[in-house]
């Protein structure tokens, strides 16, 4: 019985990471915007895994945990920051929330 | 056995992935981000990262996911409007982004030859007492931080989502 290359592992990574940015960088609802980082930070998350086996060493798990600690945090505060520029301007779309622009 | 577990939560993750970029409502999306915080947490089983996996499951698809949908029903976001695209960006952003990652699989098939098997079972150590040992004696100092951090962040939050008082 044989396993899987460890090269698969960082290529589904790789696809995951990208299609974060295909998201980041194509759609307009700033909740999509923000659930397509939480998708890159998965991504990485996989490689950080990926890599500890590959060293047999638990420091990759380490790094992978603190990524999540920080992806709530973010996720916390981005999310307050949403929904006081709801507030505010009363719209989803990054297109209208441009007051820094001119 | 490992590979078929491999192909079928990794095809699982990137049609979820396809489908969070691709769906037009948020909801959907965020299922779709669930599904893919799911698979993830099988291959990092597969990887031999249990307590990675739990944590997965909990904070991501548990905590920050529920934060999500939380905020989307609370504004209620409808369907996106479609917008016309910049012609450059509709022209040029999916060649790029599959030059892109064509071009990180070939680095990758490069440094590492594919000489390591992920095999089930063969590491052992991501085990809650690994985690916590390291966690607690090497890497003490960035743990407190992430106290700190975590303190910030629900301090920020609060702030930020308040209703003013007059």
């Amino acid at each position: 019985m044989n396993g899987v290359p460890l090269t698969w592992y960082l290529i589904l990574s790789a696809v995951l990471f990208s299609l974060g940015i295909a998201g980041f960088l194509f759609r307009k609802n700033i909740i999509t915007v923000f659930m397509s980082i939480e998708l890159m930070l998965n991504a990485v998350n996989l490689s950080f895994v990926a890599f500890s086996y590959q060293l047999k060493q638990v420091n990759g798990h380490i790094f992978a945990f603190f990524v999540m600690v920080v992806a709530a945090a973010e996720a916390t505060v981005g999310l307050a920051i949403i929904l006081t520029v709801f507030k505010n301007r009363a719209t989803l779309n990054i297109d209208e929330v441009n007051s820094m622009k001119n | 056995m490992d590979v078929i577990l491999f192909l079928i939560f990794a095809i699982i993750a990137v049609v979820c992935g396809i489908n969070v970029v691709v769906q037009t409502h948020p909801i959907s999306s965020a299922l779709s981000l669930i599904g893919v915080m799911g698979s993830l947490a099988v291959l990092y089983l597969l990887l031999g990262a249990e307590f990675i996996a739990m944590t997965q499951v909990i904070v991501y698809a548990g905590a920050v996911m529920v934060l999500f949908i939380f905020v989307i029903m609370l504004l209620n976001a409808g369907t996106e409007a479609k917008r016309g695209r910049s012609f450059v960006a509709q022209l040029l952003g999916m060649p790029l982004l599959v030059a892109f990652l064509a071009l990180v699989s070939y680095f990758i098939q490069r440094l590492f030859p594919a000489t390591t098997l992920v095999q089930f079972g063969a590491f052992k150590s991501g085990t809650a007492q690994n985690i916590g040992r390291a966690l607690f004696t090497q890497y003490l100092l960035p743990f407190e931080v992430t106290s700190i951090l975590i303190l910030i962040a629900i301090v920020g939050a609060i702030v930020l989502a308040r209703k003013e008082l007059e």
